[in-house]
């Protein structure tokens, strides 16, 4: 059984996104999300929140639970969504008969394998690279990411001049909507239902995860890796597993993204994007699920607000002004909110005793 | 003779050129306690860290049970039934004193990540399990009225008992304790003195490595003396007492 408050949690932010998407779809009045704050809060970037939400729950384990810094988590990003969109577009290159590739179930598909090749790659190159700690850890996996950036870009496949497997610096267009039968999950309202269901279980299943042994563990090899082993914990194994599995969170937020855009190029994959996960994660706080939800939100409605309202906000600035407000962004939580947005409401599951040293 | 239940041969252990440890030889018996005892910088530690598979010796043989333990990795060891705690206290940060030996618990359960992540009946019947018995080992110790506060924010004797606890939890044949009794007050050392009785009683064999000689002549069958490395003197507390190498070592040569 749930704990009663976390039960709650969900059933509260369930609703919200409902009543939030049910708003947008019906229009009341002629008043949408959209329309009431200025055109700001669109349907779009709602989507983009629970796509991203996906990533960064799977982060919040891997560096808020287990203390393992990844800079490399928009390498699985793309890989999910690279698997997606090569094997809707390009599938007959691979010998697979155009009926499949046109079948309803095969985006569906991908999907799956798409998260299993991700976590077959992040399972080899996380055998070696985690033995290495802190800083260590995260410049490998910096690494990792432009490694996998660079590949997309360059569009390396097998034979690349004649197959053009990932499109290079253009990408791959025309990725069809994913569907059940012949229900299209498109338009956006629709899709935006799928995005948070699945977001929802991500969600659900972290924090189960996060509130088990398995999370005991987890938390105990951060707190001291020596300790964990002297207990029996295969702390090695531990950090593969959830290394592993924030790589499949993001492979199929990544797919989720290929069918939402419709289209794929290697910018989002760069290690920028891999920096602004982090960011989010820091920002609604790593050792909370629902931190993931919030430093994403906040993060996409600031740059949303930015490239509406930037220009006058922040005259002369133009184009850099995302990065210098991202920046102070992380600054002002590092300094005043070590713990991120999601600490302000936590309420300590512990006591802190009053006496002692 | 009885096999004994740990037999350290001849081990050796340099780092870089200084050797830290050499040649120790040593036997615990079954529900033993035993103590090693030197002056600061003696090895004591770095023979705990051998035996507990954080360091590999440079050479000999440790068996435990009578299967060679060198170069098995830390976990492996502890899941033999050889658990410790530590000099420098190493506690989990954010984790209450229940949620600490629950982790003490580990190698006695079962639930994976897709039994944890799914909240399978199994994993939950384990949970509710774990917490009861986690319960009961505090109670034991004696920290059940702590078991819902912050493990390193209490007093600094109790966070050396939830280290105690945390060990316990994972049923070890052999305990080892690293200065269990440093900055402990009168009663702290009092109740701890208590405790390891009580673990003894129970069949765990406990070797511990100790500054404090009161204590250590109080509760130790056997007794262990390093000197820089090396073994000078082995025995029941009233030998060691008189053993002019260890009087020598401890007041310093006239």
């Amino acid at each position: 059984m749930w704990k009663q408050s976390s039960l709650m949690q969900f059933v509260v932010v369930t609703l919200v996104i409902l009543v939030l998407g049910l708003f947008e779809w019906w229009q009341p009045l002629g008043l949408s999300v959209s329309t009431l704050t200025g055109g700001i809060l669109t349907f779009n970037t709602l989507t983009r929140i629970g796509i991203l939400t996906i990533v960064v729950v799977g982060l919040n384990l891997l560096m808020g639970y287990a203390g393992q810094v990844s800079l490399g988590q928009a390498a699985f990003y793309g890989i999910g969504a690279y698997t997606s969109a090569i094997l809707t577009t390009r599938a007959e290159l691979f010998g697979f008969p155009s009926a499949v590739a046109a079948a309803w179930w095969w985006p569906w598909l991908l999907i799956g394998v798409g998260a299993a090749f991700t976590a077959l790659f992040a399972y080899l190159v996380g055998k070696p690279i985690l033995r290495l700690k802190g800083h260590y850890l995260a410049m490998a996996t910096l690494g990792l990411g432009i490694m996998v950036y660079i590949l997309l870009r360059e569009n390396i496949g097998f034979r690349a001049s004649v197959l053009n497997l990932t499109g290079g610096f253009d990408g791959i267009f025309d990725i069809p909507r994913l569907r059940i039968g012949a229900f299209v999950l498109w338009p956006i309202e629709r899709y935006y239902f799928l995005v948070w269901g699945i977001a929802l279980c991500a969600l659900a299943l972290a924090h189960n995860i996060a509130n088990s042994r398995v999370g005991r563990a987890l938390r105990a090899l951060h707190g001291s890796d020596i300790a964990a082993e002297m207990v029996g914990i295969d702390t090695a194994d531990y950090k593969l597993r959830v290394f592993v599995l924030s790589a499949v969170y993001a492979s199929v937020a990544g797919s989720l993204y290929a069918h939402f855009q419709a289209a794929v190029s290697p910018t989002p994959f760069h290690f920028l994007g891999s920096l602004g996960f982090v960011v989010m994660a820091a920002v609604g706080g790593m050792r909370s699920i629902w931190g993931a939800p919030l430093g994403v939100g906040i993060i996409l409605f600031i740059q949303d607000l930015l490239r509406a309202k930037g220009d006058r906000l922040l005259a002369g600035i133009g184009n850099e002004a995302e990065p210098v407000v991202f920046g102070l962004v992380l600054i002002l939580i590092m300094i005043f909110l070590p713990n991120g947005i999601a600490s302000i409401r936590h309420r300590h599951p512990v006591h802190h005793s009053g006496g002692g040293a | 003779m009885s096999r004994s239940l740990l037999e350290v041969e001849r081990i050796s252990m340099a780092f870089g050129g200084l050797l830290a440890l050499h040649h120790v030889s040593m036997r615990v018996q079954a529900g033993q306690i035993k103590a090693v005892i030197g002056p600061n910088g003696a090895g004591k530690s770095t023979l705990f860290n051998v035996i507990s598979g954080l360091y590999r010796p440079t050479e000999g043989d440790i068996r435990f049970e009578g299967r060679s333990i060198v170069g098995l990795k830390p976990f492996r060891i502890a899941r033999l039934g050889i658990t410790r705690t530590f000099q420098t206290i190493r506690l989990f940060p954010g984790m209450s004193v229940l949620e600490t030996v629950m982790v003490g618990l580990h190698r006695h359960t079962q639930a994976g990540f897709i039994a944890s992540a799914l909240r399978l009946p199994s994993a939950r019947r384990e949970e509710a399990a774990m917490r009861a018995q986690a319960m009961q080992i505090l109670e034991q110790v004696g920290l059940a009225d702590y078991a819902q506060h912050e493990a390193i924010t209490l007093p600094f004797g109790l966070q050396r008992q939830v280290e105690i606890a945390r060990a316990l939890a994972a049923t070890p044949k052999l305990l080892l304790l690293d200065e269990p009794a440093s900055g402990l007050n009168h009663q702290e050392r009092v109740a701890l003195v208590d405790l390891l009785h009580a673990i003894r009683a129970q069949g765990t064999t406990i070797l511990l490595v100790e500054h404090d000689m009161d204590l250590v002549m109080d509760i130790a069958e056997e007794i262990l003396v390093l000197v820089y490395g090396t073994p000078i003197a082995e025995g029941p507390p009233a030998a060691i007492r008189e053993h002019p190498q260890v009087i020598a070592a401890y007041l310093g040569e006239e």
